[in-house]
């Protein structure tokens, strides 16, 4: 099945509004708001690499009342249109509904999804920067690696218990989390994720992106393909995996594309230590806050 | 087109022998159109000496039209005598704010509350209507056009374009220039740039060719550095944004509370002098309370 019910549209868009974000960018955006004379680009690497505030603080700047000529997709551009104050102000709203759990009812590893949604979110950028052929922004690859799984944490937080489900089916049956998402809930996290970036105006591309990247279709774009090959790198270099552990061949057309199979492209893109380890320092539980 | 100042004082109301000449009520600036529809920018306590005025053409229809909710812009509002008088119409517009998740409603809701003024919201007897601006949008207000764009402020902040009969005024509320957040060298600073030239020009064209441009100086060269991402600009750079977009002339305005009229003059002065000699320079002054100008 791939469409939901209007009915599920309702629930989880209403549910990401209430959603908490991650616990240490809600400790930094406490203390870069304490200090007057914070640094505007402190706080831009903060929201950028939650991907709750993100996609909170997108949702506004691209809804209906700013009717910006284009779609916003950087948390640079939000800051440059609304101001530092006003973004700040946001973030700290986004802050006080508290940080998500590290433990859920689904039985979700939040801190294995941030470190695979930041990975893949890097990789996905220095895919399109090394491979892409001008037809996709390497932000905007940024963008659907950090939002790609979103879809997971909205039933983490909000159906638990189906989730669960799914998780355990997946395992059990050994299929891949996706189909079990199918078989229990009835939609799989792609497309909630897409639904919800689709319903708030992000552009058309990123809606796809994130709708395919377990779809029957060989990915055909730059920002389709880097996403995939990205996931599967963050998979198979164990950066960080959420839920799903498998990781799929790449289609022909990617392999063509790309010059080689995955360890090829791995091989090609250097040294990744760097993106694994600053995802890592940015995933590390703020112990104060959960004190 | 007639405007008249009826508030120019930034911050906050500054009354005084020091500032007799040029006024010490918050921004506060009336157009009409040829057709006398009335248009009001802002509700700094400008706006009760202009009311007092309006008392003998009721009922009146007001379009305000407020550029941000900070203090000096609204705390009129609550005073602006003909929204107790049935009959009269007053629209309302103003900036959708992220935070609140409210509209320019708020503006009033939260200044009538009982601990800050006697009189409830729901005692106003006009017919008042609130409108969301949306940047880029245009609406009518009477016969005139008036067209939202979105500025730098600490808060949300619209300039508007009026617009009648091939006359045009712009008031940019408060502004500051976009500036980088990032140092040269650092990794955004190439990105962050494009995005502050691209909004750079975006404002200078929604500003072309206008009549008159009423612009938010409140500091000198000298003072800047100091108040750096607080949302205002200088003479400076409004006397070149009026350049760039080829206003005919260019009104200062947002004079700072400590700033008396000797100093205000002085200042002012300096600032021109740079200018002397450059070409495409508009006609430049300060806004005064009180001054009328046609075009």
């Amino acid at each position: 099945m791939t469409e939901t019910s209007a009915n599920l549209t309702d629930k989880l868009s209403a549910a990401v509004e209430k959603m908490p974000a991650f616990p240490k960018s809600v400790q930094r955006v406490l203390e870069i708001a304490r200090d007057i004379n914070c640094q505007p680009k402190e706080l831009v690497v903060v929201i950028e690499k939650d991907p709750v505030m993100t996609m909170k603080l997108l949702r506004i700047i691209n809804s209906a009342y700013y009717n910006f000529p284009k779609q916003i997709t950087t948390v640079n551009q939000a800051l440059v249109y609304l101001g530092l104050n006003t973004v700040k102000n946001m973030a700290l709203s986004f802050a006080a509904m508290g940080v998500l759990p590290q433990q859920n009812a689904a039985g979700f590893d939040m801190q294995r999804y941030l470190m695979h949604s930041l990975t893949t979110a890097s990789l996905a950028r220095l895919m399109c920067q090394k491979f892409g052929n001008g037809d996709a922004d390497p932000n905007d690859c940024y963008l659907a690696g950090l939002l790609h799984d979103f879809g997971k944490v909205v039933f983490a937080q909000f159906m638990p218990a189906e989730f669960r489900e799914a998780l355990d089916v997946s395992q059990e049956q050994a299929i891949s989390l996706h189909e079990a998402e199918r078989q229990i809930i009835g939609a799989d996290h792609s497309v909630v994720g897409a639904m919800l970036v689709g319903k708030w105006q992000f552009p058309k591309l990123l809606a796809d992106a994130i709708r395919q990247h377990h779809g029957d279709i060989p990915p055909e774009n730059t920002m389709l393909g880097s996403l995939f090959v990205a996931d599967q790198i963050s998979k198979k270099l164990s950066m960080g995996h959420s839920g799903n552990l498998v990781v799929e061949e790449l289609p022909p057309n990617l392999a063509d594309r790309f010059g080689g199979g995955l360890d090829d492209i791995i091989a090609r893109l250097g040294d990744l230590s760097k993106i694994a380890e600053e995802a890592q320092s940015f995933a590390r539980i703020g112990k104060e806050i959960l004190a | 087109m007639k405007v008249k100042f009826w508030g120019v004082r930034g911050s906050i109301p500054s009354p005084g022998p020091k500032t007799m000449r040029y006024g010490g009520n918050t921004t506060c600036i009336e157009v009409r159109t040829g057709d006398n529809d009335l248009i009001i920018l802002d509700g700094g306590t400008g706006i009760f000496p202009l009311a007092q005025t309006l008392l003998r053409e009721l009922p009146v229809t007001a379009h305000i039209f407020n550029t941000h909710s900070h203090w000096d812009h609204i705390q009129g509002l609550p005073f602006f005598i003909p929204i107790f008088i049935p009959g009269n119409n007053i629209h309302l517009h103003g900036a959708f704010d992220p935070i609140s998740g409210a509209g320019p409603e708020r503006i009033m809701s939260i200044q009538m509350q009982y601990s800050y003024f006697p009189v409830r919201e729901a005692e106003m007897q006009s017919r008042i209507l609130y409108q969301t601006a949306m940047p880029g949008e245009s609406v009518s207000a009477g016969a005139a056009t008036v067209t939202a764009v979105l500025l730098n402020h600490p808060v949300s902040n619209l300039g508007y374009r009026i617009e009648h009969n091939g006359k045009s005024v712009f008031f940019t509320g408060d502004h500051e220039p976009h500036y980088n957040i990032y140092e040269p060298g650092d990794d955004g600073y190439a990105e962050y740039q494009a995005l502050v030239d691209e909004q750079r020009q975006f404002i200078v064209d929604a500003i072309r060719g206008v009549d008159i441009l009423i612009a938010d100086a409140a500091y000198t060269l000298e003072e800047y550095p100091a108040k750096k991402g607080w949302g205002h600009g200088t003479f400076d750079s409004c006397i070149q944004l009026a350049q760039a977009a080829g206003a005919k002339m260019l009104y200062c305005t947002h004079h700072e509370p400590t700033r008396s009229d000797d100093e205000l003059e002085r200042v002012f002065a300096e600032a021109l002098a740079r200018y002397a000699g450059s070409s495409g320079l508009p006609d430049i002054r300060l806004a005064r309370e009180g001054e009328e100008v046609e075009i």
